[in-house]
């Protein structure tokens, strides 16, 4: 079955569901959206270096999307005026990313797979690293979760209870990190940050709880990821940008369902 | 047993000094309440000691293990997130169900646990805050100016609800105010700040204190330093009982009062 690249690539689909759903939720919550952009566009970094370096495509990412989240973190943390600093941080590893990559020697880089994904070229290894990535975030979450809803709703009340906000955050961080190796090959470093918005805002209206809002966000995230494929089938278009249509479709109906919560 | 010290804490903000030389000790069962004016370093103090802050100068040592209650000012729980009152009260910890509505009966707001939190009025916002704070089974309550945005009643009922927890519990209290009242009749110690200690002591003798008087003795607070010199005044010629029943306007009632009019 997993000979099929396209049971493979619904499958991949659905790993970043999994994993973007309930991160995808703090990003709305915590309004992190712009720091979940400085975090995937420094991918296209990690890109670079792991072409150069001949490293692992997943482990390159990884790195860069970590050392990108960790300085945010950090200048956070020194209060910063955060909009403009992730502004110049985002566009800055972008660009940065593009013009190593035209550096690297002999090698045609299909630069658009990096940008948009290639979720039907994901091959057997690429798609359990995939699913490993996937399920460490989601473990990750679940471990953390309710002190990751404490700090969220108030990081004096959480420190009140015993709580360290910092770890908390640090979590997030690792977790965004990780989520945007796992997406870059699904739906590339430009719309990875949708996959984690998108389907969390159109779960919110169905929502009376955090953990609802959640689960939500994951199903819709799986739908957009099958209903994508299938359009980018049916109608012959770019599979990771059909996704994010697809999730963006589901939340333009969600504004029409009046709020329950 | 101390709970919680505070010994030359300092806290600046950049080159802004908020607090300095701050000494505190907290007592088990003790209540403690901080007034001073707007900007005085209070929600500072209460940042520094829960931890949230890094002092400047000086330190906090909190006994180990030490169960905080925390009712802060106001929360900003925003429309992003569904919250219930059940889901907020069961943050960090889970609650069970049966506590968690004898506590909302407790605190005065019963049958509340499938609202939204975005859905509560003020009062009975500040009324869950509360609860949660209970429901950890604090050592230390900690309310930081946490009437704010109840009216005059909400208030008093507010306040009785404390001192008959503290009543029940033996719970110490740590009360940042500048509601005159509450410090004259629920205090053990009053501490007046100003970004230092002004001055310190049961609460009679700092409201006599020429630095209090400095402080809330002046515009509008001067009819109630008006009502605090009678009180005291009375409390000294006779020793009466404390059962004031002053719920008028105290300036207007010592002004009519006939022993000043014959």
């Amino acid at each position: 079955m997993l000979d099929d690249f396209l049971v493979r690539a619904a499958l991949a689909g659905l790993a970043v569901a999994v994993a973007a759903g309930p991160l995808g939720a703090f990003v709305v919550w915590r309004r992190m959206a712009y720091f979940g952009e400085a975090t995937a566009h420094a991918a296209i970094l990690g890109v670079a270096l792991a072409l150069g370096f001949q490293i692992s495509l997943f482990g390159g990412t990884l790195a860069a999307a970590l050392a990108m989240a960790l300085t945010v973190t950090t200048l956070t943390g020194r209060g910063l005026a955060m909009d403009t600093a992730l502004g110049v941080l985002a566009h800055g590893a972008l660009a940065f990313g593009l013009v190593a990559v035209s550096f690297l020697p002999a090698v045609r880089v299909d630069l658009s797979a990096y940008l948009f994904g290639d979720i039907l070229a994901v091959g057997r290894g690429e798609l359990a690293v995939i699913w490993a990535g996937a399920l460490a975030v989601l473990g990750l979450l679940l471990w953390r979760w309710s002190a990751l809803l404490t700090v969220t709703v108030s990081e004096d009340l959480a420190k009140a209870s015993g709580l360290e906000p910092g770890r908390e955050r640090l979590a997030l961080t690792v977790a965004l990190a990780l989520v945007v190796a796992v997406a870059l090959q699904v739906v590339g470093a430009l719309l990875i940050v949708a996959m984690l918005i998108i389907p969390a805002a159109a779960a919110r209206p169905l929502a009376r709880s955090p953990e609802a809002m959640a689960l939500g966000a994951t199903a819709i995230g799986a739908l957009a990821a099958l209903g994508g494929l299938w359009g980018s089938l049916v109608f012959d278009t770019p599979a990771g940008p059909s996704i994010v249509v697809a999730a963006t479709v589901v939340f333009a109906a969600s504004l029409l369902v009046p709020r329950r919560g | 047993m101390t709970l919680i010290a505070a010994q030359g804490l300092g806290v600046s903000y950049g080159a802004m000094a908020a607090l300095r030389d701050v000494d505190l000790v907290i007592e088990p069962g003790e209540i403690v309440t901080v007034v001073g004016p707007n900007g005085s370093g209070k929600s500072t103090l209460v940042r520094a000691l829960l931890g949230v802050v890094r002092p400047s100068a000086g330190q906090v040592t909190r006994r180990a293990g030490l169960r905080i209650g925390y009712v802060p000012q106001r929360l900003a729980v925003d429309d992003r997130m569904p919250l219930s009152v059940r889901r907020f009260l069961s943050l960090p910890d889970r609650r069970d169900r049966d506590e968690m509505r004898a506590m909302l009966d407790k605190v005065g707001v019963p049958g509340l646990e499938d609202r939204q939190m975005t859905a509560l009025s003020g009062g009975q916002f500040q009324r869950v805050l509360l609860a949660r704070a209970l429901l950890a089974d604090p050592e230390l309550l900690i309310l930081d100016e946490a009437t704010q945005g109840l009216d005059q009643p909400g208030t008093a009922a507010f306040y009785q609800l404390i001192e008959d927890v503290r009543r029940e519990t033996g719970v110490a209290i740590l009360m940042v105010s500048h509601d005159l009242h509450v410090v004259m009749s629920a205090s053990d110690r009053v501490i007046c700040l100003n970004g230092h200690v002004c001055c310190q002591g049961q609460p009679h003798v700092v409201t006599a204190a020429p630095e209090y008087r400095a402080l809330f003795g002046l515009g509008t607070h001067g009819t109630m330093a008006l009502y605090q010199h009678k009180h005291d005044h009375a409390h000294d010629a006779c020793d009466h009982d404390h059962d004031h029943d002053h719920t008028p306007a105290h300036g207007t009632a010592t002004q009519k009062d006939p022993a000043h009019a014959g």
